[in-house]
């Protein structure tokens, strides 16, 4: 397409035909004052700030809603112009209250810094202002609603990038005011209540940075400071895999808030609510304040020195006792690479290679086929640009918020079909081409069924090992690969979630998967918890050394570490009853175990039954270090503030215990001896492809209920569980047993009540619910509740009423 | 180190949200409740013969109130379940039609019937304000709901009051009370037409359009040269209009405009009661014309017996009619003035809120559906057969003061005989007034008049005898528009009216652009003022004149301007 040339304020700019002037201008860096237009919203051009002076219209014009034409002349500065944004400021402020001392955007506000620049002195009009109740929208955003000048933002932000509208414009004229829907009371206890006038969106707290005024604020961080007293802190959210990009701000040495800072290879204009809440832990009542060691007389609190000394000794005791073998590492996959390498060199020169960080994986199968690290062969930025997809044991919308957003955007503006295969019926916020639902114990053969049709439809011929796993396609698989395989599409993916990566044979999958992205030109896309990539890459897996370094000899996986009890554990951020997938067995091996260290940044209940000593780091907030994505970025976060009480950043508490244990190589002054100790460039990933279906498939009892597991959105790791306003959202439930209706009438039993979980000898008591999204025979009892710690894995389990 | 900070927050929660702390699995969880059972199965019973398309939002709307006369927020969200929207969506439209009452839980189910009083121009000067007070004092709001309403296009015989779907003409306390007593409150039965139109030889050029005895050039050329403006207020021309159309991309939309919500004016009321089919021709052949499949009328909620009329009317020239017809549907308004703004009537049209678009696009490209779209007002359209019949000579042979064609003017105010009067084109006030409406009112002296409703400025009587035309008044700050001409008398002070206009301007605002919504309101805020600072309001009429997205927000001022202009003996302290 060729360009035009338009003239503003006599210079003349380049553009396409058909775009809004206020994108050239925004290019030119000429600046047009607006609060309704936002680059990534609809044009809804109802502020009236943006007129500009166009030769040749009678009026000044909307920049924002106003295409360019060649040889168009604009002035944004002449007197009509100015006249008019000055107009529309002084009404803007008509009814805008004079509260800006109290107010929290005050300072960050765009309203105030363009009222600097358009607005009068004082306003000419004395009438009462407009006032407007404030609703409860829930515990991240507060209102304050008079403050509202109507730009929509937010209600288009909920219904064009979250996916769902929960805000809209409600009543007309002057009584039009920004609501949810309009609700009574609570019901005491509702469970999974599909409509609520609480903004429920896991991206909702982005609506707080869009709002051009104080009408919607951060809730936990309401009145904690005025935004020009506090410090910005470059930070990388460690809570998934996006690796979004943040300011956190402080005052005064102490953490308020988390702000996006923007990074349009990353998390462009956006932050999830995880990312946005999550610092809220760091001054949790919880934060283990100093180390404490057991003794004979029980728990004390003891200095660092004590402490240090306690846990070297314990340890050399085991290795000496029973060999460096009988111990391991666990580490959180949240932390950062240079944690993670020491913990794993810590393991590895004291000899012991049982070191790893997948807590919730089941399989690990091909550890040694598998690519440095398991991750994207996509850009993010490519999401959007989707044509076909997958996904594969995958919940994006709440594993990866704003991943699903991109990929609900290709759904959106690109028409793309997308199809799933799930265990559980999730919902999404875009449409679905083909949704297949089947139990964990069916994944393998349906996806190779899907892999059957492809081969049917391509001619290419199947591979034996999948053919092995494959029964009749029916019309779904048929509808799926047809779908990946039709029209002339270019972007393909096949995105495999957190339940994929976590099946029983997540190696089939992988292998199945690459085979079909082989044949469909697709690309792969695992989609791991947290900086998992980082922790690849760092070596804490048992089986490679930083960089995929080969090791001699490979070491136990988290699995087999828990699964029996080692003689000693070094715990790493971790709270094994929440965040194994097989609690239940981690807890009693810990339990078991003659000596646990823990280094961590909460106390924990489990941990004080099973632990020797606690050391306390630092919060992921108040650590300094590096986090690598799903497409292999290295991307480096500053330490906020402090660390809490006597707590110290992970790799300095590390680096001393390697001293006290007397082992070569722990003498790093600083992070960025650390750092030198390992190379790390901008990672690229390398073919997935190559692993191979593995033919033991494991046996499913078909008559049995089995237990299954996923772990809620913010249950995900300890600094998310301690982060209070998280943890009152619709994404937090209480744990409770889900059956389908077709279950629950088979076994007799009603939901509303409690029943009776039996797994062996476990037996708890849990709540029970319908929950229509799951297949047959499938129990959904969440992981990360300290309610349903004591059991293990996709295993059978007996459900008996009372 | 302090860690007020985490104190803090939670202080925030408890006291805010009533956090029970006893115990995690207790803790506060958003609020919400599911559907009520009985709403869904309401809903259900009530819309067992609908699909859940989501451009008839407003119609399943209408269905929940006339059945249960309000909307109740259970039935909202059971609305919204069983058509797969997000439950504020459905909110949203239904608070911003005047039409629907949305009922908090606790509140009490209005009176079954409701008393409609107008309080726009005609009717203010006939003294629709004491009518109101007369009823708010006397028994009936025990037994009815007496609500004021803007114009609800019978200003010939103001004061209007509305019962039920009855209008009661010149009302009084006591008409009222007796309509009430007499029961009959549905709106009365309009008679068939389509014979007497066959009669007179109606659908004879469409039939001949079909038959290929005229070409589309010829028909949009007679047009043109006839010079058939658009009648609902902007005056674009027809033939331009079509001829645009026939240039765009297919399938084409029509939208006919029965939405005449200007104060003053009741033209296409008063045609459509007498000859639907007229309208109904016009459209035929505006649709043959542009090759468009696809029409939809939407009519007013205030014309309920136009309504009804259209429907069997529509049914019975689909039995009549051995030709082929267009999809014809008819859509049903819901109390919004702003819904006859083109682009606000094609949002409504589309189930959503009535919110004027910005253009461009314009809507003869992206209208209906983001399809091309050719939109007329009723009249404009009742005008197409009577041209094409009867030639552009014809029509041009009228005209006074050197203009021509002809118009329908609403005449009401302080005249002997207020009415639409079909008169040459260029008719001054003072010739309606006389030659047509039988002269002022005994006793009244004429002062001033309303050219084109409450948008079209206010003239002195000085400027009693300029020609009532397009383009002919805006060198006065006024236009025509629909041509409702309301005459006042020494009687009435200008200012009021002008306040009234400002009123119904800001109860009509759609509040999406900042000019509008703040502008009107302010504006009669200030207006009530007895002497007027006339600085601020300048700087408020300019900003609404340059600044707003429709024409609602940009003629607001024009009133207001012409009282400063022309009556500023009123507004000043001199």
């Amino acid at each position: 397409m060729s360009t035009i040339n338009i003239e503003v304020d006599g210079q003349t700019l380049e553009a396409n035909p058909g775009q809004m002037l206020i994108e050239v201008t925004d290019q030119a860096g000429i600046h047009i004052p607006r609060f309704c237009y936002h680059p990534k919203l609809s044009i809804a051009a109802n502020c009236r700030m943006c007129l500009v002076d166009v030769e040749k219209a009678p009026k000044p014009l909307p920049a924002c809603a106003t295409p360019v034409n060649d040889g168009m002349v604009v002035r944004t500065q002449s007197e009509r112009a100015r006249s008019a944004q000055n107009g529309t400021m002084e009404f803007l402020l008509i009814n805008h209250p004079l509260d800006c001392p109290i107010c929290d955007q005050g300072g960050e506000c765009p309203l105030q810094d363009q009222s600097i620049e358009y607005g009068a002195n004082a306003s000419r009009y004395h009438e009462n202002k407009r006032q407007v109740k404030n609703d409860d929208i829930g515990p991240l955003i507060a209102t304050w609603m008079t403050r509202c000048i109507q730009c929509t933002r937010c209600v288009r932000f909920s219904e064009e990038i979250a996916g769902v509208m929960e805000l809209g414009m409600v009543g007309r004229g002057e009584h039009s005011m920004i609501k949810t829907h309009p609700d009574g009371e609570a019901t005491p206890d509702q469970v999974g209540a599909a409509l609520c006038s609480s903004v429920n969106s896991e991206v909702s707290g982005n609506v707080i940075e869009l709002c051009p005024v104080g009408a919607l604020t951060a809730r936990p961080s309401k009145y904690a400071a005025r935004v020009w007293e506090m410090q910005n802190h470059a930070q990388i959210s460690p809570h998934d895999c996006v690796g979004a990009n943040l300011n956190v701000q402080t005052l005064r040495g102490e953490i308020i808030r988390a702000m996006v800072r923007e990074n349009h290879q990353v998390n462009g204009y956006w932050l999830a609510d995880r990312d946005r809440y999550g610092y809220e832990s760091v001054y949790a009542d919880t934060r283990l304040k100093r180390p404490m060691i057991k003794d004979q007389s029980g728990w004390r609190e003891v200095g660092w020195e004590t402490a240090l000394r306690h846990a070297a000794a314990g340890l050399n005791t085991v290795k000496q006792r029973d060999g460096a073998t009988k111990m391991g590492a666990l580490a959180n996959p949240s932390r950062t690479v240079e944690e993670l390498f020491l913990l794993q060199k810590l393991m590895r020169v004291l000899g012991s290679d049982n070191v790893d960080h997948r807590l919730r994986q089941d399989d690990f199968r091909d550890d040694l086929l598998a690519p440095l690290y398991p991750g994207s062969e996509l850009e993010i930025i490519q999401f959007e640009s989707l044509d076909r997809v997958l996904l594969l044991g995958s919940n994006i919308r709440k594993e990866q918020p704003l991943l699903g957003v991109a990929l609900r955007q290709a759904a959106v503006n690109n028409a793309a079909s997308i199809s799933a295969i799930n265990m559980l019926d999730y919902d999404f916020h875009f449409p679905l081409a083909n949704t297949h639902i089947v139990s964990p114990g069916d994944m393998v053969t349906s996806l190779a069924n899907v892999a059957v049709a492809v081969s049917g439809i391509t001619g290419v011929s199947l591979d034996a090992d999948i053919q092995k796993r494959a029964t009749d396609t029916n019309a779904q698989e048929q509808a799926i690969a047809a779908s990946l395989l039709s029209g002339d599409a270019k972007n393909k993916a096949i995105i495999m979630g957190a339940s994929a990566l976590n099946h029983f044979e997540a190696s089939a999958l992988s292998a199945i998967s690459a085979w079909i992205c082989e044949q469909i030109g697709a690309k792969l896309v695992k989609l791991p918890e947290a900086n998992s990539a980082g922790a690849w890459l760092a070596g804490c897996v048992p089986h490679r050394a930083e960089h995929g370094k080969e090791v001699a000899k490979t070491g136990l996986n988290a699995k087999a570490m828990l699964a029996k009890p080692l003689s000693a554990y070094l715990l790493y951020d971790l709270e094994p009853g929440l965040d194994a997938s097989r609690s239940g067995e981690a807890l009693s091996s810990l339990e078991t175990a003659d000596f646990v260290v823990q280094c961590a940044a909460f106390v924990s209940d489990e941990a004080m039954n099973y632990a020797d000593v606690l050391l306390p780091i630092a919060h992921y907030t108040e650590n300094s270090g590096t986090y690598i994505n799903c497409e292999g970025r290295v991307q480096a976060s500053r330490a906020a503030a402090d660390p809490f009480g006597e707590a110290r950043p992970g790799w300095k508490v590390l680096r001393v215990l390697g001293n006290y244990l007397e082992l070569e190589g722990f003498d790093y002054i600083d992070l960025a001896d650390v750092q030198d100790d390992y190379v790390l460039g901008d990672e690229q990933i390398v073919s997935q492809s190559g692993a191979s279906v593995n033919d033991s498939p494991v046996k499913i009892d078909s008559k049995a209920i089995y237990r299954y597991v996923e772990t809620p959105m913010y249950r995900l790791d300890a600094s998310l569980r301690h982060a209070a306003a998280l943890q009152q959202t619709m994404d937090t439930p209480t744990p409770a047993v889900g059956l389908n209706e077709k279950t629950l009438v088979g076994l007799g039993l009603a939901a509303g009540a409690e029943v009776s979980v039996r797994q062996g000898e476990i037996e708890l008591k849990l709540l029970l619910e319908l929950d229509n999204r799951l297949p047959d025979n499938q129990a959904f009892i969440p992981a990360g509740y300290a309610e349903t710690s004591s059991l293990s894995g996709y295993e059978p389990i007996t459900l008996e009423a009372g | 180190m302090r860690h007020h900070s985490f104190q803090f927050v939670a202080g925030v929660y408890d006291c805010a949200m009533g956090r029970n702390k006893t115990k995690r699995n207790k803790f506060w969880r958003p609020k919400g409740r599911p559907i009520s059972p009985q709403a869904r199965l309401e809903m259900e019973s009530l819309l067992k013969n609908e699909t859940p398309q989501r451009e008839l939002l407003i119609e399943f709307l209408h269905l929940i109130q006339d059945q249960y006369g309000c909307l109740r927020k259970a039935h909202l969200l059971a609305l919204a379940e069983w058509m797969n929207l997000a439950p504020v969506e459905v909110y949203e439209v239904a608070t911003f039609y005047h039409h629907f009452d949305v009922l908090e839980d606790d509140e009490q189910n209005p009176a079954t019937l409701t008393v409609r009083v107008c309080d726009s121009i005609s009717c203010m000067l006939a003294g629709a304000e004491k009518l109101i007070e007369e009823l708010e004092n006397s028994s009936l709001p025990d037994r009815v709901r007496i609500q004021r309403v803007p114009c609800v296009g019978r200003c010939d015989t103001a004061p209007v009051a509305v019962v039920g779907q009855q209008p009661v003409s010149c009302a009084s306390p006591q008409r009222i009370e007796q309509v009430i007593e007499e029961k009959q409150h549905s709106c009365p039965d309009l008679p068939a037409a389509l014979e007497t139109y066959i009669k007179e030889g109606g659908y004879d050029f469409y039939r001949a359009c079909l038959a290929g005895e005229h070409s589309t050039e010829d028909i949009i050329q007679t047009l043109a040269d006839a010079n058939l403006r658009g009648l609902g207020g902007a005056g674009f021309p027809v033939g331009r209009k079509w001829q645009i159309l026939s240039q765009q991309s297919k399938p084409r939309w029509i939208a006919v405009n029965i939405d005449e919500g200007e104060p003053g004016t009741f033209k296409d009321r008063h045609e459509l009661e007498q000859q639907p089919h007229a309208l109904l021709e016009g459209l035929l052949i505006a649709a043959w014309a542009i090759e468009s499949t696809q029409c939809v009328l939407y009519v007013r909620d205030e014309y309920p017996a136009i309504l009804a009329s259209l429907k069997t009317e529509i049914e019975a020239l689909r039995e009549w009619a051995e030709f082929p017809l267009p999809e014809l549907q008819i859509r049903r308004g819901a109390g919004a003035y702003i819904c006859g703004e083109e682009s606000a009537m094609l949002e409504s049209i589309e189930g959503k809120r009535g919110l004027p678009r910005q253009r461009p696009p314009y809507i003869a490209e992206q209208g209906l559906y983001g399809l091309p779209t050719l939109e007329h007002n009723a009249e404009t359209l009742m005008w197409v057969p009577e041209i094409l019949r009867n030639g552009v000579d014809w029509y041009q042979s009228y005209g006074a003061h050197g203009r021509s064609g002809l118009r329908r003017y609403s005449l009401s105010g302080r005249v002997n005989n207020p009415g639409v009067y079909l008169a040459p084109a260029g008719t001054t006030v003072r010739e309606l007034i006389e030659d047509y409406a039988g002269g002022m009112l005994e006793g009244h002296e004429f002062y001033g008049y309303l050219p084109g409703g409450a948008s079209g400025g206010i003239l002195p009587a000085t400027l009693g005898d300029e020609p009532l035309d397009f383009d002919t008044l805006q060198k006065h700050g006024c236009f025509i528009g629909s041509a409702a001409v309301i005459v006042f008398s020494r009687h009435d002070r200008a200012r009021d009216i002008a306040l009234n206009a400002m009123q119904f301007f800001a109860h009509e605002s759609c509040g999406q652009c900042t000019p509008c919504r703040v502008g009107t309101v302010r504006a009669s805020e200030i207006m009530q003022q007895a002497v007027w600072p006339g600085e601020e309001l300048e700087t408020l009429c300019c900003v609404m004149e340059d600044a707003s997205i429709c024409g609602l927000g940009q003629a607001a001022p024009n009133p207001l301007r012409c009282v400063v202009k022309y009556f500023s003996h009123e507004v000043s302290d001199a």
